[in-house]
Protein backbone atom coordinates (compact mmCIF):
# COMPACT_ATOMS: atom_id res chain seq x y z
CA UNK A 1 0.00 0.00 0.00
CA UNK A 2 1.14 3.46 -0.87
CA UNK A 3 2.50 5.45 2.33
CA UNK A 4 2.93 9.35 2.61
CA UNK A 5 6.79 9.36 4.14
CA UNK A 6 7.86 10.74 7.41
CA UNK A 7 11.48 12.57 7.68
CA UNK A 8 13.26 12.92 10.92
CA UNK A 9 15.28 16.34 10.85
CA UNK A 10 17.15 16.98 14.08
CA UNK A 11 14.06 16.43 17.51
CA UNK A 12 10.99 17.43 14.72
CA UNK A 13 9.55 15.10 12.20
CA UNK A 14 8.50 16.67 8.33
CA UNK A 15 5.81 15.25 6.09
CA UNK A 16 5.14 16.80 2.64
CA UNK A 17 1.93 15.57 1.58
CA UNK A 18 1.80 15.37 -2.23
CA UNK A 19 -0.57 13.08 -3.64
CA UNK A 20 -4.66 13.91 -3.42
CA UNK A 21 -5.32 11.65 -0.50
CA UNK A 22 -7.54 9.02 -0.14
CA UNK A 23 -10.01 8.39 3.43
CA UNK A 24 -7.62 5.78 4.00
CA UNK A 25 -4.51 7.17 3.44
CA UNK A 26 -4.83 10.05 5.66
CA UNK A 27 -5.32 7.51 8.39
CA UNK A 28 -2.52 5.67 7.94
CA UNK A 29 -0.73 8.96 8.08
CA UNK A 30 -2.07 9.74 11.34
CA UNK A 31 -1.48 5.89 12.85
CA UNK A 32 2.35 6.36 11.20
CA UNK A 33 2.84 9.49 12.62
CA UNK A 34 2.16 9.18 16.25
CA UNK A 35 4.04 6.09 15.94
CA UNK A 36 6.96 8.06 14.95
CA UNK A 37 6.86 10.41 17.21
CA UNK A 38 6.59 7.81 20.30
CA UNK A 39 9.87 5.98 18.55
CA UNK A 40 12.04 8.79 18.08
CA UNK A 41 11.08 10.91 20.79
CA UNK A 42 10.12 13.88 18.25
CA UNK A 43 9.19 17.23 20.03
CA UNK A 44 7.70 18.79 16.67
CA UNK A 45 6.24 17.85 13.70
CA UNK A 46 5.85 20.03 10.81
CA UNK A 47 3.69 19.39 7.59
CA UNK A 48 3.08 20.72 4.46
CA UNK A 49 0.24 21.10 2.69
CA UNK A 50 1.09 23.14 -0.19
CA UNK A 51 0.83 20.64 -2.88
CA UNK A 52 -2.81 19.92 -1.91
CA UNK A 53 -5.19 21.35 -3.74
CA UNK A 54 -8.28 20.84 -0.91
CA UNK A 55 -8.81 20.40 2.19
CA UNK A 56 -11.90 18.56 3.16
CA UNK A 57 -13.82 17.71 6.47
CA UNK A 58 -11.86 14.21 6.66
CA UNK A 59 -8.79 15.57 5.63
CA UNK A 60 -9.11 18.61 8.17
CA UNK A 61 -10.72 16.42 11.04
CA UNK A 62 -7.41 14.26 10.11
CA UNK A 63 -4.84 17.25 10.62
CA UNK A 64 -6.99 18.20 14.37
CA UNK A 65 -6.59 14.83 14.99
CA UNK A 66 -2.56 14.66 14.40
CA UNK A 67 -1.91 18.61 16.40
CA UNK A 68 -4.01 17.07 19.25
CA UNK A 69 -1.98 13.05 19.69
CA UNK A 70 1.33 14.78 18.99
CA UNK A 71 0.34 17.32 21.89
CA UNK A 72 -0.84 14.71 23.85
CA UNK A 73 2.63 13.05 22.79
CA UNK A 74 4.54 16.25 24.01
CA UNK A 75 5.24 17.40 20.63
CA UNK A 76 4.19 20.37 19.15
CA UNK A 77 2.38 20.04 15.33
CA UNK A 78 2.41 23.01 12.81
CA UNK A 79 0.64 22.98 9.79
CA UNK A 80 2.31 24.95 6.83
CA UNK A 81 1.91 26.09 2.82
CA UNK A 82 -2.17 25.87 3.08
CA UNK A 83 -2.98 27.99 -0.23
CA UNK A 84 -5.37 30.75 -0.06
CA UNK A 85 -8.45 29.22 -1.90
CA UNK A 86 -7.93 25.92 0.41
CA UNK A 87 -8.11 28.54 3.39
CA UNK A 88 -10.76 30.18 1.88
CA UNK A 89 -13.25 26.88 1.46
CA UNK A 90 -11.76 25.43 4.51
CA UNK A 91 -13.75 28.64 6.37
CA UNK A 92 -16.82 28.74 4.56
CA UNK A 93 -17.04 24.52 5.25
CA UNK A 94 -17.18 25.63 8.34
CA UNK A 95 -13.31 24.24 9.74
CA UNK A 96 -10.94 26.45 11.27
CA UNK A 97 -8.74 23.99 12.71
CA UNK A 98 -9.17 24.99 15.85
CA UNK A 99 -5.85 23.48 18.37
CA UNK A 100 -3.98 23.24 14.57
CA UNK A 101 -0.76 26.07 14.79
CA UNK A 102 -0.14 27.28 11.19
CA UNK A 103 2.67 28.86 9.17
CA UNK A 104 2.71 30.36 5.92
CA UNK A 105 5.97 28.46 4.83
CA UNK A 106 8.12 25.70 5.98
CA UNK A 107 10.97 27.81 7.16
CA UNK A 108 8.47 29.86 9.34
CA UNK A 109 6.97 26.66 10.41
CA UNK A 110 10.11 25.36 11.50
CA UNK A 111 10.54 28.70 13.61
CA UNK A 112 7.27 28.29 15.05
CA UNK A 113 8.43 24.35 16.33
CA UNK A 114 11.86 25.95 17.49
CA UNK A 115 10.67 28.73 19.62
CA UNK A 116 8.07 26.38 21.00
CA UNK A 117 10.58 23.60 21.88
CA UNK A 118 13.10 26.23 23.19
CA UNK A 119 10.54 28.20 25.00
CA UNK A 120 9.00 25.08 26.71
CA UNK A 121 12.70 23.94 27.72
CA UNK A 122 13.38 27.37 29.47
CA UNK A 123 10.32 26.87 32.03
CA UNK A 124 11.49 23.52 33.02
CA UNK A 125 15.09 24.68 33.57
CA UNK A 126 13.26 27.88 35.55
CA UNK A 127 11.61 25.16 38.10
CA UNK A 128 14.60 23.04 38.54
CA UNK A 129 17.05 25.32 39.25
CA UNK B 1 -29.90 27.34 -20.33
CA UNK B 2 -28.30 23.71 -21.96
CA UNK B 3 -26.46 21.08 -20.91
CA UNK B 4 -23.72 20.82 -22.86
CA UNK B 5 -22.48 17.76 -21.26
CA UNK B 6 -22.79 14.69 -18.98
CA UNK B 7 -20.57 12.31 -17.31
CA UNK B 8 -21.47 9.59 -14.85
CA UNK B 9 -19.00 8.74 -12.31
CA UNK B 10 -19.09 5.68 -10.22
CA UNK B 11 -18.75 6.88 -6.29
CA UNK B 12 -18.30 3.04 -5.15
CA UNK B 13 -15.24 3.28 -3.01
CA UNK B 14 -13.03 5.89 -1.62
CA UNK B 15 -10.42 5.77 -4.17
CA UNK B 16 -13.35 7.04 -6.43
CA UNK B 17 -14.00 10.40 -4.47
CA UNK B 18 -10.34 11.16 -5.33
CA UNK B 19 -11.21 9.90 -8.80
CA UNK B 20 -14.76 12.26 -8.25
CA UNK B 21 -12.06 15.55 -7.04
CA UNK B 22 -9.88 15.40 -10.06
CA UNK B 23 -12.64 15.01 -12.63
CA UNK B 24 -14.79 18.00 -11.02
CA UNK B 25 -11.30 19.82 -11.18
CA UNK B 26 -11.16 19.52 -14.57
CA UNK B 27 -14.69 20.23 -15.19
CA UNK B 28 -14.59 23.41 -13.56
CA UNK B 29 -11.34 24.12 -14.79
CA UNK B 30 -12.27 24.25 -18.41
CA UNK B 31 -15.63 26.19 -17.36
CA UNK B 32 -13.37 28.96 -16.45
CA UNK B 33 -14.14 28.41 -13.26
CA UNK B 34 -11.31 30.82 -10.21
CA UNK B 35 -9.29 29.14 -8.53
CA UNK B 36 -11.72 29.78 -5.43
CA UNK B 37 -14.91 28.43 -7.15
CA UNK B 38 -13.12 25.61 -8.34
CA UNK B 39 -11.85 24.23 -5.04
CA UNK B 40 -15.38 25.15 -3.55
CA UNK B 41 -17.22 22.88 -5.86
CA UNK B 42 -14.38 20.10 -5.68
CA UNK B 43 -14.38 20.50 -1.66
CA UNK B 44 -18.43 20.34 -2.04
CA UNK B 45 -18.30 17.30 -4.25
CA UNK B 46 -15.69 15.52 -2.27
CA UNK B 47 -18.34 15.44 1.00
CA UNK B 48 -20.88 14.48 -0.87
CA UNK B 49 -19.34 11.51 -2.62
CA UNK B 50 -17.79 10.70 0.75
CA UNK B 51 -21.36 10.43 2.23
CA UNK B 52 -22.64 8.62 -1.08
CA UNK B 53 -20.30 5.92 -0.05
CA UNK B 54 -19.99 5.89 3.88
CA UNK B 55 -24.12 6.45 4.52
CA UNK B 56 -25.83 5.29 1.08
CA UNK B 57 -23.53 2.31 0.50
CA UNK B 58 -22.22 3.89 -3.14
CA UNK B 59 -23.93 5.05 -5.96
CA UNK B 60 -22.90 7.37 -8.79
CA UNK B 61 -22.37 11.09 -9.79
CA UNK B 62 -24.21 12.47 -12.62
CA UNK B 63 -21.72 15.80 -13.17
CA UNK B 64 -23.29 18.20 -16.35
CA UNK B 65 -21.96 20.88 -17.72
CA UNK B 66 -24.62 24.19 -17.79
CA UNK B 67 -24.61 26.61 -20.43
CA UNK B 68 -27.02 29.71 -20.19
CA UNK B 69 -26.29 33.14 -19.10
CA UNK B 70 -23.40 31.83 -16.97
CA UNK B 71 -21.61 28.45 -17.33
CA UNK B 72 -22.54 26.29 -14.50
CA UNK B 73 -21.67 22.92 -13.47
CA UNK B 74 -24.44 20.44 -11.85
CA UNK B 75 -23.53 17.02 -9.81
CA UNK B 76 -26.04 15.11 -8.68
CA UNK B 77 -25.29 12.09 -6.07
CA UNK B 78 -27.54 9.35 -6.11
CA UNK B 79 -27.58 6.43 -4.37
CA UNK B 80 -30.18 3.90 -3.11
CA UNK B 81 -28.92 3.63 -0.15
CA UNK B 82 -31.45 3.83 3.75
CA UNK B 83 -32.61 7.43 3.19
CA UNK B 84 -33.02 10.44 5.64
CA UNK B 85 -35.11 10.34 8.00
CA UNK B 86 -34.87 13.43 8.92
CA UNK B 87 -33.05 16.27 6.18
CA UNK B 88 -33.39 19.59 8.74
CA UNK B 89 -31.83 17.68 10.96
CA UNK B 90 -29.12 15.92 8.81
CA UNK B 91 -28.31 19.62 7.47
CA UNK B 92 -27.55 21.05 11.08
CA UNK B 93 -23.94 20.95 11.37
CA UNK B 94 -22.10 18.75 13.48
CA UNK B 95 -25.37 16.56 13.11
CA UNK B 96 -23.82 13.13 12.16
CA UNK B 97 -25.27 9.10 12.47
CA UNK B 98 -21.75 8.34 11.63
CA UNK B 99 -18.06 9.03 12.74
CA UNK B 100 -17.81 12.37 11.01
CA UNK B 101 -17.63 16.05 11.86
CA UNK B 102 -21.44 16.62 10.55
CA UNK B 103 -19.75 19.03 8.41
CA UNK B 104 -20.78 17.34 5.36
CA UNK B 105 -24.38 18.27 3.73
CA UNK B 106 -24.51 21.72 5.39
CA UNK B 107 -20.83 22.46 4.45
CA UNK B 108 -21.51 21.50 0.64
CA UNK B 109 -24.62 23.58 0.53
CA UNK B 110 -22.48 26.66 1.92
CA UNK B 111 -20.03 26.19 -0.74
CA UNK B 112 -22.70 25.83 -3.97
CA UNK B 113 -24.74 28.23 -5.65
CA UNK B 114 -27.76 25.94 -5.54
CA UNK B 115 -28.56 22.93 -3.52
CA UNK B 116 -30.88 20.51 -3.47
CA UNK B 117 -31.85 16.92 -1.31
CA UNK B 118 -34.51 14.32 -2.22
CA UNK B 119 -34.49 11.69 0.27
CA UNK B 120 -36.79 9.39 2.26
CA UNK B 121 -36.44 6.46 4.89
CA UNK B 122 -35.64 3.39 1.91
CA UNK B 123 -35.72 5.40 -0.66
CA UNK B 124 -31.59 6.78 -1.17
CA UNK B 125 -30.83 10.01 -1.21
CA UNK B 126 -30.18 12.11 -4.26
CA UNK B 127 -28.76 15.64 -3.45
CA UNK B 128 -27.70 17.70 -6.38
CA UNK B 129 -25.54 20.76 -6.44
CA UNK B 130 -25.17 23.85 -8.70
CA UNK B 131 -22.55 26.09 -8.98
CA UNK B 132 -22.37 28.86 -11.17
CA UNK B 133 -19.67 30.84 -13.12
Amino acid sequence: MEKIPILKMGGFLLVTIQVDMHDQLAMALQDDLTQMISQTEARGVLIDISSLEIVDSFIGRMLANIAAMSRVLDAQTVVVGMQPAVAITLVELGLSLPGVRTALNVDAGMDVLRSSVNGARGIYDGRIH
Amino acid sequence: MTVVSTENVPVMTEPDVVAVRRRVREAAAQLGFSLVDQTKVVTAASELARNTIIYGGGGHMLMERLNGPRNGLRLTFKDDGPGIADITMALRDGFTTGSGLGLGLGGAKRLCSEFDIISAPGAGTKVTITRWK
